[in-house]
């Protein structure tokens, strides 16, 4: 393998990670602030992904797409939240698995009503169509550039959001004792549906700015969501640091698995999981059990 | 006559089958500090659950100012003036002290400044998580976060239990400051004389009823049969 051979694979890897990181943020959030376990989280990437191609069809731009997108797919979230989720905080994972899993069925077969079986291309938009030169023969895609850049100023932001803001301070106290806040006076609930939310909108942010890359089909959440389990086990339940490093190790390592292991790479990133395991056995940031 | 700013009346409250509380009434008046005493399981912390509306009673009233509030959310009772401090503390593991101050804190006379000054062991704490600190510190830093909700009314469920001696006195000189300033409390804890040097009135639980209440003097005057209630 040569040297830009290498790098393009890096860069493929880092940028397939940091998408993965917007949809693996939410989900470790939602299961360790809200303590629900949510399998929907892949349709919401799905749903994100057809809202982008539904409206940059219609509006000719992938960007206003996303501008238009993200904010309903924040109203999109609260809905389901108050509608469905909500009803599952005081429940066992098992029904909580029941109700997510019905969703997941409920939103595929309302993606194949409303844009039929068929495989969806969505337009790389023409500013971002460029590449950049590695080496003699390999490119990098200005698109792909321009996600990773996208994908870590979100991190970035919600880095700050987490640390430095008392929103972020009461989300990471509700992840440990809720019910200590609600009787200080935080209206728990509001800030529950406020983070399931937001987590719905990255999931389907990641939907939007992967749409051009992947194409758009019936079911696409469910590998997303799979991976997703996998990264944030990696990075300790909750952790949205870990999910960050979980998601660019998961990312480079399936990458380069399907360079050099064509033959077993859907393994590479389980095998990667079970090493992490085995070394660390709650993730690299997960919390010990009595601070949870 | 203006309506006292805690009132219970009759609460019946069950944890799943088992009826623990048994038609517990009493009130506190803005600025009033009142001690609950009474043995382990009697249903001191059941009765502060019922009345901040983590457990909703099955049957009573809990009023705010002559509101009733049975049935509202827990914050927005707490939004009314009331603050606690739970049994075990209640501490966010993965907040820091400074945060701590901040995540709850509601505009008003406390400041985290005044709370620091209350207690300046915290200060030095400050860049510390809560799973970090002694019990001592957490009980103060739990005092400290419910006093910057700026509440009249301040809930103790276990005042100063399972704390070293100076620490004691530390949190004790903390609630007579309270007290000057004319914070109402409710006060659970194992200390009776502290109780009642500290308390207007008392009251004793004794398996979901109020087997006593009255002035500190009342309480004294028939201080033999109190003391046989709270016998283990």
């Amino acid at each position: 393998m040569t040297l830009s051979l290498v790098a393009l694979q890096l860069l493929n890897g880092v940028e397939q990670g940091l998408l993965l990181f917007l949809v693996a943020s939410g989900l470790t959030l939602v299961f360790g602030v809200l303590g629900v376990l949510n399998f929907a989280h892949g349709s919401f990437y799905m749903l994100g992904a057809y809202l982008a191609f539904w409206l940059a069809e219609r509006t000719g731009s992938l960007l206003f797409a996303v501008l238009l997108g993200v904010p309903l797919m924040l109203l999109f979230g609260f809905l389901v939240e108050r509608l469905a989720v909500a009803r599952l905080y005081q429940r066992d994972h098992l029904s909580q698995v029941l109700l997510t899993y019905g969703l997941v069925l409920l939103f595929n077969e309302l993606s194949r009503l409303l844009f039929g079986n068929d495989v969806h291309p969505v337009a790389t938009p023409a500013l971002l169509s460029g590449s950049f030169k590695l080496g003699e023969v390999q490119s990098w895609p200005a698109y792909r550039l321009f996600t990773s850049l996208s994908c870590l100023v979100i991190a970035l932001l919600l880095r700050y959001v987490i640390l430095g803001t008392r929103f972020g301070m009461r989300l990471r106290a509700g992840a440990s004792n809720a019910e200590m806040l609600e009787v200080l006076g935080v209206d728990v609930r509001k800030l529950f549906a406020r983070v399931f939310s937001a987590g719905v909108a990255l999931a389907a942010l990641a939907g939007m700015l992967a749409a051009p890359l992947t194409t758009v089909y019936p079911g696409m959440g469910e590998s997303v969501l799979v991976i997703s389990f996998v990264v944030v086990v990696i990075g300790g339940i909750g952790s949205v640091r870990g999910a960050f490093f979980g998601a660019l190790l998961v990312g480079i390592a399936d990458t380069f698995g399907k360079v050099l292991v064509p033959s077993v790479s859907s393994a590479v990133v389980y095998a990667v999981m079970a090493a992490v395991l085995i070394w660390r056995p709650r993730g690299l940031f997960g919390a010990p059990a009595e601070a949870r | 006559m203006t309506a006292p700013l805690l009132e219970v009346e009759d609460l019946h409250a069950y944890y799943g089958e088992s009826h623990v509380l048994h038609g517990v009434s009493f009130s506190i008046a803005e600025g009033e500090t009142l001690t609950l005493m009474g043995r382990n399981g009697m249903g001191k912390t059941t009765t502060i659950r019922s009345a901040l509306g983590l457990l909703p009673p099955r049957r009573g009233v809990v009023r705010v100012r002559g509101h009733a509030v049975t049935g509202l959310r827990p914050h927005s009772i707490a939004q009314l003036g009331i603050a606690l401090v739970p049994e075990g503390r209640g501490i966010f593991p993965t907040l820091t002290v400074r945060e701590h101050l901040v995540v709850t804190a509601r505009p008003g006379r406390w400041t985290a400044e005044r709370t620091l000054e209350l207690f300046p062991r915290l200060r030095e704490r400050l860049g510390t998580l809560g799973a970090q600190l002694s019990g001592g510190e957490q009980q103060m830093l739990s005092i400290a976060r419910a006093l910057l909700t700026n509440p009249d009314l301040v809930i103790l469920d276990g005042a100063t239990e399972g704390l070293a001696p100076l620490v004691r006195q530390e949190i004790w000189t903390a609630l007579r400051r309270l007290r000057a300033e004319g914070t109402a409390a409710l006060v659970v804890d194992k200390e009776v004389k502290a109780l009642l040097a500290l308390g207007d009135r008392h009251l004793i639980l004794v398996k979901g009823r109020i087997a006593f209440a009255g002035t500190t003097p009342q309480w004294r005057a028939r201080a033999e049969e109190n003391l046989a209630l709270l016998r283990a």
